[in-house]
């Protein structure tokens, strides 16, 4: 099994070769709540490390969805289009919102493994 | 008041705040205030619960204004609230404003006719302001009190009649806007039906130290759920009516809020009110700009504050309440716009982060109502 890895932003993203699956924590579904709306990036889309990459809307509020990596959008989850609340119920599986070529490993060191992530979550609420 | 002077100002609790913490809700400040934003089932749960079913909503931050008072104070009040006093019976409620000389809402509110003078019920964040109003306009002849010795809560949905049956015998024979004094513990308490959520319902107002045990035995007798103030605000917009602060404020009349229906054909006539040449000259040619209902096409929400379009990229306004609505199961907004597009059907575009939304001017309510008449 591939450990999975963790954003101060509440995402989490699993390695695979040089592809990066990346969604949001279930800390964080859990504090947005009901999820009603996602909007995933443009396969061939590219972002820089933080950088907004998509959208994700509570029936509270709006927010954005970072890319814990420099790279290029490979496959986005039209799933979590069609169907946001899959967020809520699967959002570290099921719930990817989308995969990213991995540009430059280096940016992979400053995440964090789920244990650190956990206790950051505690600590950091939001 | 300003926002800073809000943060001094210590978080108020109401009788209820312990018994909401034990159910698992999540507290955010309101109004200054630590009240339940959700329980554990979350907002869509709760909405849908009390569309189906029966929920209870813990409104005791409202405030709960009693004058006590005779018909002579009447043209005191109708100076500032745009109402025919005389005109309505005992016991009936009436939703009005309390009006600024500009003929801007300095809060939306609801006034019953008791035996005794009258009640009105004001917005959380308001209600010390408007108390000062009333009071400065009634002047020293009258005693107008806000009662902190009272809760407020609202049992609302199509299973509330039956609940509230079993605990107070005749209820069910209460129209819609009409209240009574009932029994509960040797005390007498007063009940509205009324609500804010667009189901049928009933606001029970009662001394501090029974609304617990009163909750409490509402559950017992119906699959009754507690409700937080985030599907409050989901049903409330649906049903298409307004948020004090957000879709009405000090600087928008009646008028401009559609709220027109809510003044009487008399008053309409002659005026007689603060702000009354402004209003009456805006119900005659027409306000510059109204409130409206949108649907945003597809499934991206249009929150407060997104700017709204014509259909030739002509900026025409902006939303003031916008969310997901659970029952219409997709996005739905309220907003101000030029009057010329305010016609319903009329197709508008709203810019929300970097997508150009369509959406179209609709009729509120969105989700039907199902008020009771006997």
């Amino acid at each position: 099994m591939i450990e999975k890895k963790y954003s101060k932003k509440h995402e989490w993203l699993e390695v695979n070769g040089n592809i990066a699956t990346v969604g949001i924590t279930v800390h964080a579904a859990a504090q947005l709540g009901d999820i009603v709306f996602a909007e995933v990036p443009a396969v061939g889309k590219s972002f820089k490390k933080d950088e907004a990459a998509a959208v994700v809307e509570s029936v509270k509020a709006a927010s954005d969805v970072y890319s814990p990596l420099t790279g290029d959008i490979k496959e986005s989850n039209q799933a979590i289009v069609s169907d946001p609340s899959l967020v809520n119920k699967d959002p570290e599986n099921s719930g990817w919102f989308f995969k990213i070529t991995i540009k430059d490993q280096n940016e992979l060191k400053d995440l964090m493994k789920k244990s650190d992530y956990e206790k950051y979550a505690t600590e950091n609420p939001n | 008041m300003s926002a800073a002077n809000a943060e001094l100002k210590q978080t108020s609790k109401t009788s209820l705040y312990e018994f909401h913490k034990n159910s698992g809700a999540k507290l955010v400040n309101f109004a200054g205030y630590e009240m339940p934003i959700q329980y554990q089932d979350g907002i869509i749960q709760e909405h849908t619960h009390t569309r189906n079913s029966i929920g209870i909503f813990d409104v005791s931050h409202m405030g709960q204004l009693k004058i006590e008072c005779s018909s002579s104070i009447f043209p005191y009040l109708e100076k500032i609230i745009p109402l025919d006093f005389s005109s309505i019976e005992n016991n009936q409620s009436k939703y009005s404003f309390l009006l600024n000389d500009k003929g801007g809402i300095e809060d939306d509110l609801i006034v019953t006719k008791v035996d005794t003078g009258i009640k009105i019920v004001l917005n959380a964040a308001c209600k010390d302001n408007d108390a000062k109003i009333i009071k400065d306009s009634i002047g020293e002849g009258f005693t107008a009190v806000l009662r902190d010795d009272l809760s407020l809560i609202a049992i609302q949905g199509p299973k509330a009649v039956d609940a509230m049956e079993k605990i107070f015998k005749d209820i069910s024979k209460l129209n819609f806007m009409f209240g009574n004094y009932f029994e509960y513990n040797k005390k007498k308490i007063f009940i509205t039906r009324s609500g804010y959520t667009g189901e049928d319902g009933f606001e029970v107002s009662i001394k501090n130290e029974d609304v617990q045990e009163l909750t409490q035995d509402i559950m017992r007798v119906s699959d009754a759920k507690l409700i937080g103030l985030g599907a409050r605000d989901s049903l409330r917009l649906e049903a298409g009516l307004c948020l004090y602060g957000h879709d009405i404020n000090t600087n928008t009349t009646p008028v401009e809020g559609a709220l027109s229906w809510a003044i009487p054909k008399t008053k309409k006539e002659k005026g007689g009110f603060l702000g009354d040449k402004i209003i009456l000259d805006q119900i005659k040619n027409k306000p510059k700009k109204i409130r409206v209902g949108i649907k945003p096409e597809g499934k991206i929400i249009a929150r407060e504050g997104t700017r709204i379009f014509s259909k030739d990229q002509k900026e025409i306004g902006h939303v003031t309440s916008g969310g997901f609505g659970p029952s219409v199961n997709g996005p739905i907004a309220m907003g101000y716009v030029d009057y010329e597009q305010s016609k319903e059907g009329t197709k508008v575009i709203l810019k929300v982060r970097e997508n150009m939304v369509h959406g179209v001017v609709s009729k509120l309510p969105f989700y039907k109502k199902n008020y009771v008449k006997n």
